[in-house]
């Protein structure tokens, strides 16, 4: 049921209001900008505060000032010098790729399978891989670090941060949903031409696909970037460590708290999850409303 | 054998071929059929799990409480057995199909399985094997560098269920998701509830609103921890000024809660938000303004019309800020308290991460990760019925 239909049925057969004079609407919204600036900068206090020390010396920080300091270079040599911010960085911005074009991929793979081919069992085969959707990772953790650590021999390498997460269920579900809702006309019409599926998939699909890409693409990509129990678990080496743990070698010194680093680093960790959240957030609650609309 | 394996399985079949039964003759179905099928489903349903576990539960020499444990998976079993056949034969029947269009198909038989061995392969290798193995390593004895592996049955449910230790951190991790949960909606259903409205500059004010969605929870961990250091702190800083009290947030059990619970709130109030803005600008005008004249003031109106009219869009938030407080609070909380002070933060997850890699007692985090799991279906369970209510924010 659309919500369109949802509404019809208890909508009141009532005639719609005049519309209120415009003299009650002003303090209204003034109102309005009034409260939503107190909520931006509420909801904005922890990071201006973070943005802010981060550009401080330790002895700003206890002295409560709040404007910005002297040390912002210093402390962007010690993040990236002394404790390879940039390697954290490199390493965290290579898996989310990683992980965001495979997933990508094979959903679209098995997207094409369910929705374009018959074959036996593909209910089956479809509740089997929608069925992970009740194990997520933190349950299973303990025995998968054993499976990819003792088994695998993956301690410490990208593959053990890349390849257990490039497969999703709520990917597969996404692409079926959506290749379902495209015309019959244009699989019939490729047919005719002699296409492959692949070519299909190449040619036609994905051009059509790039909103339903992007969606899939922006909440994964989140998701993976600010991953953290499983590399804390499965990366002891530092040189490959993702930045969201890495940055516990900033709270952790050997000369005590320096808080300047510590949130300049944060603040550079949080940059390109955030810009690419505010920049797709259409995007975004499409991929949650796609996904839930069965 | 305290209760003969044959004998078992025979109950079992014949409660479920009663219930079934009973089931299918209400809904105007054959009985017989209902009762063949759940003897299949009712003897089955107890081999699920004694099947694996040999019926040690049963064995002369266990306590009642394994005994009890025992039924407990049997009806566990029997309810994963039977459940999905009730749906397939009454309810699935009755629901309305929506036709779909039908898609050209490509022909091929090999092509399709092609297609999905690389998801099949990385399902089952890194979801389905980790997940029947964390079952397998609950029922032994695994320490990191001893060979043997003894099983022991159920005994280390039994240890965990009267550990105080653990109970202490289920009780902790019911109390800090309640927390996140209601303040989190209340004061996100608040913002929404003006930054809707079609205002000058809204698309503005909405970014500023939502964006904390993606700062990670240990970057919330992190900022937080400073906000609330004793020393450096910003928190003592206004409080000890404004009313001279300077608190030690991370050394006080209680105020520890308090801070994790505001550091998972602010990150968490951006998602809230959105869905919920999302979900006002579906709520018809006609109905408020139909409510206005007849007479309902701001509140009722709020109360009366909009919240209902939310329900699905708080069904939705609940279930994902629930999954939220009990997966990703870790990284706030190892950044943060890292589990204490002497337990005060150690939810559940952190006590898994605790037990199993910080202590070595490798199959007592896996008990506790499939008690996880049970409540993970109550909540899985809640998120398909709120799909069923249908969402009513995707125009």
């Amino acid at each position: 049921m659309s919500s369109e239909t949802f509404f019809e049925n208890i909508a009141l057969p009532v005639a719609r209001t005049r519309a209120r004079p415009s003299l009650r609407l002003l303090p209204k919204r003034l109102g309005a900008h009034i409260f939503l600036t107190i909520a931006c900068l509420i909801i904005g206090f922890p990071l201006i505060y973070a943005i802010i020390v981060s550009t401080q010396t330790n002895a700003d920080v206890f002295a409560y000032r709040f404007t910005f300091g002297s040390a912002l270079a210093d402390n962007f040599n010690v993040v990236m010098g002394a404790r390879n911010l940039g390697t954290y960085m490199y390493n965290t911005v290579f898996t989310a790729v990683a992980v965001t074009f495979g997933k990508t991929v094979l959903s679209l793979l098995a997207g094409l399978a369910f929705v374009y081919f018959k074959f036996p069992g593909k209910w089956l085969v479809f509740g089997f891989v929608l069925i992970t959707l009740m194990m997520p990772t933190e349950i299973l953790i303990i025995a998968l670090l054993r499976f990819v650590v003792l088994d695998l021999g993956w301690g410490s390498t990208y593959q053990a941060l890349i390849i257990p997460f490039i497969a999703s269920a709520t990917g597969t579900f996404l692409f079926r949903q959506h290749f379902a809702n495209i015309p019959a006309e244009l699989s019939e019409a490729a047919q005719l031409d002699g296409a492959t599926p692949l070519q299909f998939l190449w040619r036609v699909l994905i051009p059509i696909s790039w909103n339903t890409i992007g969606a899939l693409a922006v909440i994964q990509f989140i998701y993976v970037w600010n991953m953290y129990l499983w590399p804390r678990l499965v990366i002891q080496d530092a040189s490959r460590q993702v930045v969201q743990v890495g940055l516990q070698s900033l709270i952790s010194t050997d000369t005590g708290f320096t808080y300047g680093p510590l949130m300049l680093g944060a603040v550079i960790a949080s940059i390109p999850p955030v810009i690419v959240f505010v920049l797709l957030q259409k995007q975004f609650m499409s991929g949650f409303a796609l996904g839930r609309d069965k | 054998m305290i209760l003969d394996p044959i004998l078992i399985v025979g109950i079992a079949a014949a409660l479920g071929a009663a219930l079934l039964g009973a089931l299918f003759r209400r809904a105007g179905r054959s009985a017989a059929l209902g009762g063949g099928l759940g003897a299949l489903g009712g003897g089955a349903g107890a081999l699920l799990f004694m099947l694996p576990l040999n019926f040690c539960t049963f064995e002369l020499a266990r306590r009642p409480e394994d005994v009890f444990l025992g039924m407990l998976l049997i009806g566990a079993g029997m309810a994963a057995c039977l459940l999905p056949l009730h749906w397939w034969f009454i309810e699935r029947p009755s629901q309305r199909r929506v036709p779909r269009a039908i898609q050209g198909t490509f022909k091929g038989w090999l092509t399709p399985w092609l297609l999905l061995l690389p998801t099949l392969t990385v399902l089952v290798l890194f979801l389905y094997y980790p997940f029947l193995d964390t079952f397998r390593l609950s029922t032994l004895i695994v320490q990191p560098r001893a060979r043997r592996t003894p099983f022991v049955c159920l005994k280390n449910f039994t240890d965990l269920l009267g550990d105080p230790a653990y109970l202490r951190s289920l009780l902790i991790t019911l109390i800090i998701t309640a927390a996140i949960v209601v303040i989190g909606l209340i004061v996100s259903l608040l913002i929404a509830s003006v930054a809707y409205q079609p205002i000058r500059g809204a698309g503005v004010y909405r970014t500023l609103l939502v964006w904390s969605y993606a700062i990670s929870p240990a970057v919330a961990g992190l900022i937080f921890f400073l906000i609330f250091n004793p020393i450096a702190g910003i928190a003592n800083h206004i409080t000890g000024n404004l009313f001279g009290v300077r608190l030690e947030w991370f050394n006080d059990p209680n105020l520890a809660v308090v801070a994790v619970v505001l550091a998972s709130v602010w990150k968490s109030l951006g998602f809230n938000i959105l869905f919920y803005i999302a979900g006002l600008q579906n709520v018809p005008n006609d109905l408020r303004e139909a409510a206005a004249i007849d007479g309902a003031n701001t509140f009722q109106r709020f109360w009366l019309i909009t919240v209902p009219m939310l329900s699905p869009i708080t069904f939705f938030l609940i279930v994902t800020n629930v999954t939220y407080a009990f997966f990703d609070l870790f990284g706030t909380i190892d950044m943060m308290t890292s589990g204490g002070p002497v337990g005060a933060t150690t939810t559940l997850i952190y006590r898994i991460y605790q037990d199993g890699f910080m202590e070595g007692r490798v199959s007592y985090a896996a008990t506790q990760s499939v008690i996880l799991f049970l409540l993970v279906i109550g909540i899985t369970y809640l998120q398909f019925r709120t799909t069923a209510r249908r969402v009513t924010y995707g125009a």
